[in-house]
Formats: structure tokens, sequence, C-alpha cells
């Protein structure tokens, strides 16, 4: 045991001597600090990796028995299906997986709003983590249309149309990114390997650029103070804990209990009723007809519903683009210097509320086909949703906010 | 855990918007997908996919009475043969009429152009005709066929109006006529709805039969449309009760390395 140990300090010194191995697990684990008040809802950064990672994994296999190819690919994924070993296991994973990922990635972007995460001095590492949203859209957006089913085919068709309603250069950026005049075997082609090899790569450094900015300014937390104000004489934050063994520890209950639930839709209900599968995708794309109802995944809904509410296609793009464009300079419409929503005054819980509610009642919105009552409840939640950001300014400066405590609060159980 | 149910306590303006999000949430995952097809509401076929029986009866029906013009293209007759207990020989001789291997898909020797020119459409493949369409309408669909003489089939169907394909089954079940009634609405507008069938000449089958002989049909057709669901919810469990055993472990870790912060 002693000549073992002695033996792994020597190479671990070797490998210091010639890359900062030590020194990163440091920084970055064993002696990074986070406040110790993490609730349940920082635990969603952590699962968003971990989805990451499945992705990954699974996609790779994917790629190993899929075809792209619009003669082959509906089929193919079939094969995977019924003929290749665990492949079923594999598939449902990245079906399951995509659901989750925004799942998750929304309740996240969700809890940096609560807390004010995106306040000085996190501006860019909320920009960077909203890059990673964006990156993460276009992800789930090309990939929809490998399995080449009747709604990959038809959601295609719409969202690229989207790009037409651009004044002057619409029509030909849309020639532009399908490669054709219509969804076609080069699409196909050239989504596939959008999805497999660039947009992967962007994701994984963007990831890694999150956490590097993340780690300089620190993890805020609940109650929104910094716990770098408070060091003890060892220069360690009297409130933080060591990311490991601590926050690793917490991270893998939250992890199984995530594995639970993910389990538990994978093996149960695969099709989540039709949201994370839609039944008309289990039809291969056919160009000639088109569905009666076409309705994207329910992760991008609340913007198909914005798109819809209003009548002039162009307007209702630039809406929909606005809507989450908007996010991205949060951190400069919010003009209230305290961070965490527990001190903060009425006027912004009741905005944050009903900001929540809007998207949540447009993501319903978005399923419904185009009539009455839904168009008009649309038109009604997109001016909330919008109001939420537009009045930002005003209803931030005047806000009556509570006194924000020297330390964290902790109650340990 | 316990911080955050705190939290919530303590704060009743999150806890509010919490409660709605939780309300909004499970009443979006509660909504039904598949809109109603047009025309009436004919229940569940209360199939049953793990009943290996009925799925070899409904495999049986299938080969006798779909697979002259559809086919199921992406199932293999060896793997229905083992996934319902049919042995090599059974197979050959009961459900591969045409010859062949048994490694082979259930393909259907019908030439697509020739469909096309026979009943003005190529007879869609079946495999995932229960995942797309769902079984809800499979069940309506074969047992809404009614006499319609303006039809060059002499059938409609209550399930797909004007439908290309004829009542194959009707030696089955026999011939009847729907019974339309119309409707006049509050506003003064009137519709022409559904009533009831009445049968015209009886089938082989009783009404009760011919209702089983659908329900293994259907009961088949839902098992290719995903051959591996029973293994899928077998494995589940499995996997559940793994994680959770490993749950209570990563529990006493997380408590035992945390039982120091105060």
């Amino acid at each position: 045991m002693g000549r073992f140990s002695d033996n792994m300090s020597q190479l671990v010194d070797w490998i210091d001597a010639r890359f900062p191995m030590t020194k990163m697990l440091k920084e970055h684990a064993t002696e990074y600090y986070a406040a110790k008040n993490f609730n349940v809802l920082y635990v969603f950064g952590v699962l968003a990796m971990v989805v990451l990672i499945v992705q990954l994994i699974t996609g790779i296999f994917l790629t190993m028995s899929y075809k792209p190819d619009a003669e082959k690919a509906f089929a193919s994924v079939e094969y995977i299906m019924r003929d290749v070993e665990w492949g079923w296991l594999i598939r449902y994973m990245h079906s399951t997986g995509a659901s989750a990922f925004f799942l998750v990635v929304y309740i996240h972007m969700f809890r940096g709003m609560m807390y004010g995460s995106y306040k000085k001095p996190r501006e860019l590492l909320w920009v960077i983590g909203m890059l990673i949203y964006l990156a993460l859209m276009a992800e789930g957006f090309l990939g929809y249309l490998l399995p080449w089913g009747q709604m990959s085919y038809w959601g295609a068709q719409v969202i690229v149309s989207l790009f037409g309603a651009i004044p002057g250069i619409g029509e030909g950026l849309v020639e532009w990114i399908r490669g054709d005049y219509f969804i076609s075997d080069i699409t196909l082609n050239r989504f596939f390997a959008l999805h497999v090899a660039a947009v992967p790569l962007a994701l994984i450094v963007l990831v890694v650029v999150h956490i590097l900015a993340l780690h300089e300014t620190g993890s805020l937390n609940p109650d929104g103070v910094e716990i770098k104000e408070h060091k003890g004489p060892d220069g360690i934050p009297l409130d933080g804990i060591a990311f490991h063994p601590y926050y690793t520890a917490k991270d893998l209950v939250a992890i199984v209990i995530f594995a639970i639930a993910f389990s538990a839709v994978l093996f149960f209900a695969p099709e989540m009723g039709g949201y994370f599968l839609e039944h008309a995708n289990f039809e291969p794309a056919n160009a000639l007809k088109t569905p009666e109802h076409i309705a994207p995944v329910w992760y991008y809904t609340p913007f198909y519903a914005i798109l819809r509410a209003v009548p002039s296609k162009g307007f209702g793009a630039f809406l929909m683009f606005m809507a989450i464009l908007l996010l991205f300079f949060l951190p400069w419409l919010d003009r209230c210097k305290v961070k965490s929503i527990r001190y903060r005054g009425w006027t912004f819980k009741l905005a944050l509320t009903i900001f929540a509610i809007s998207f949540l009642v447009l993501g319903y919105l978005g399923l419904q086909p185009a009539v009455e009552p839904y168009k008009t409840f649309s038109q009604i939640f997109t001016i909330l949703y919008f109001s939420f950001f537009i009045f930002m300014p005003v209803y931030t400066r005047f806000e009556k906010t509570k006194p924000v405590p020297e330390r964290v609060t902790f109650l340990s159980g | 855990m316990r911080s955050f149910a705190g939290e919530l306590k303590k704060f009743s303006g999150s806890l509010r918007t919490a409660s709605v999000v939780a309300i909004l949430a499970g009443s979006l995952v509660s909504l039904p997908v598949i809109a109603a097809e047009g025309g009436p509401d004919f229940g569940h076929p209360n199939n049953d996919v793990s009943n290996i029986g009925s799925l070899q009866r409904g495999a049986k029906i299938f080969v006798n009475y779909c697979m002259g013009c559809h086919s199921a293209k992406y199932v293999r007759y060896n793997r229905l043969a083992r996934d319902l207990g049919i042995t090599e020989d059974q197979l050959l001789n009961n459900l591969m009429f045409l010859g062949g291997k048994p490694f082979d898909m259930m393909r259907n020797p019908m030439p697509a152009a020739d469909a096309e020119r026979w009943f003005g459409v190529t007879p869609p493949d079946l495999s995932l005709v229960a995942r797309s369409r769902g079984t809800d309408f499979l069940w309506a669909f074969l047992r809404s066929f009614y006499i319609d003489d303006t039809r060059q089939t002499g059938v409609n169907n209550l399930a797909i109006e004007s439908v290309a394909m004829p009542h194959v089954l009707w030696e089955l079940q026999g011939m009847q006529r729907a019974v339309f009634e119309e409707q006049t609405h509050d506003d003064g507008s009137s519709a022409v709805v559904f009533e009831r069938f009445e049968s015209v000449t009886p089938g082989i089958l009783s009404p009760e039969e011919y209702d089983k002989f659908v329900r293994d049909l259907v009961n088949f057709l839902e098992y290719i449309g995903e051959p591996i669901q029973l293994e899928r919810r077998r494995l589940g469990i499995w996997v559940l009760l793994f994680l959770l055993v490993f749950g209570l472990f990563a529990y006493a870790l997380k408590n035992e390395i945390w039982k120091d912060i105060k």
C-alpha cells in the first residue's frame, strides 16, 4: 500500500510538472468555494451537464447506425429501434434526453432570474448561458429533422421558411439554408452534419467557457449575497464550502433522483403522450401530404405561439426572435441593486410570476391549432411576456426592497 | 430539500408562483394529443400486448387478411416468432405462405404501381400505424365500414371519410348500414350526425366474435409498432429499483459528508 501511494504521488508530480492537473483540480473542485445555502434549484446546472453527456454518448452510438439519406433515414431509425442490440434504449435515451435538456435548462434559467444570477458581475456568465440556450435550440431543431417523419419534415419546413420573412435577403437565405428549393435530401445531409459535429462542438466550448466564467465570479446563492466579501483568516469565504466533496455528494443525490424521473419516462412513457415523440412522426416524411396540424415539440411552443399571435408573418417572426433576444439584455434591463427575489419588492415578484405564467400558457397555446379562443389568448400573453422586459427598467428602478443580510441564511438540519 | 421547503414557506410570493407553475405544468401533460379524427367515438379496444395468445391470433389475422395488400416492412418474421413463442416450423407453415427465409421482413408482393392503379393509393405500410394513428383509431376504423353505393368499393367508413380500402372483412362482420340523423343546434344550424349501425347481412362471426377478432388484430398492430415494449417495461422496473437503492446510499453519503456543516 505504502509503495503504491508513493508511486502514485510520483506519477502525480510527474504530470504536474508538465500539466497543471492538481492546480486545476484545486481551482475547480476541491478549493472552489460555493455558498453552503444552495437550494434544490441549484442542481439544474449540473443536471444540464449530465444530460449533455448522455446526449453526446447516445448520439455517437446512434450515428453508428443512422443513415442521413432521405430514402433511408426513416427506415434506419426503425432499424435502430428493432434490430440494433440495445438500439431502442439508446434512441429513447436520446429522444427523452432532448426534452429533459430543455426542461432542465428552463428551470436553470428561471433560477437565475429568481435569484439575480445575471446581475453584476455575472453579466457575461448570463450572456454565455444564453448563447448555450441558442445553440441548444438550434441543436434540437436540426436533430428533429433526422428521423425524417412527417413532423420532422413539416416542422422544418415551417421554421426554415421563417427566415424568408427577413426583408430583401429572405428568399435567398431560405434557399441557402435548405440547399434546395424545398426540404430535401440535401437539407437532411447538412442538418446531420450540423447536428452531429458543428453545434455539439460549439455547445461543448460554450459550456466550458460558461463554467470558467462562473468559477471566476463564483456562484451566487439564494440570498444573493457575495460570499467572497466575508473571508476567514485562511482566505476562505466564511459561508463557502468546497465544491468537492460537499456539492459533488449533494449533486450525486440530485442526479440519482433525476435519473429516476428520466427512467420513468424512458421505460414507461417514451412518447410522453405525444409530447416527446409526436405521433405524426411515426409516419415517414411525405412532401406531398401536409399534416392537418403542425405543432413543434413542446420546448419551442412558447415562441411558436408568439409567432402565430401576430397576423403578419414578418412581424410575428420578428417578435419571436425578439422574445429570445430580450433575455440577453436582462442584466441591463434590471436596475435593482438587490439580487435575490427574497429581498426584492412586490413589483418584481409580480412581474416574474406573470412572466412565468405567460411562458407556460404560451407553451400550451403553441400546441393548439390557430383558432379562437387560442389566438386571442396568444395575443394577450404575448403582450404580458414582452411587458416583463419592456417595463423592467421602470418597475425595477422604483422597487421597494427589503434589507439584504450580510451573510447567507442557512438552516442546518 | 429541506431548505427549499423552508424557502417556499418564507416567501409566499414564490410559493404562489410555484403552485401556479405546477398546476399549469400538470394540465399541460394531461391534454390529449391526437385530436379526435372526425366521426363518433368508438371507445377503446382494451387490448393487452402481454397476451401472447391474442398476439398469435392477431399475427394469423394480419397475415391472412391484411398482407395481401399491406406490408409491415420493418418487422422481421423471426423476431415475431421469437417474441410470440412460435417455432420456426410453425412460422414457415402458418405465417409464410409465399416462402422466403425466417429472417425476411414482412413485405408484401404487390407492386406499388399496380396497387396505385387498382385502389388509387398505395396501401400504407402498417408497421407503425398503431403509433402514428393510435389503437383507438384502428378499433374505430375496422368496425365502422358501412354500405355506401356512391363509392366504387360499395362501402364508406366513419373513421376515414371516403376511404379507398374496401371492406375486406365483410364476410366476417357482415354488412351494415349507417343511420344518420339530422340534428338542429340552438343557433338554428343543422348537421347530419351518425346515430347507429344497422345490420343488413349477418357475417360468419357474431358481433361479439368480430369485436374479439378486431381486438386481436389491433393488439398485434400495437405490438409490431414497438416490439420491444414488453421488455422495455420489464427492464424499467429493475432500473428503477436499482436507482432507488443507489439513491439511498448516495443520500447517506451526502449526509455523512455534510454532517459538520453548520
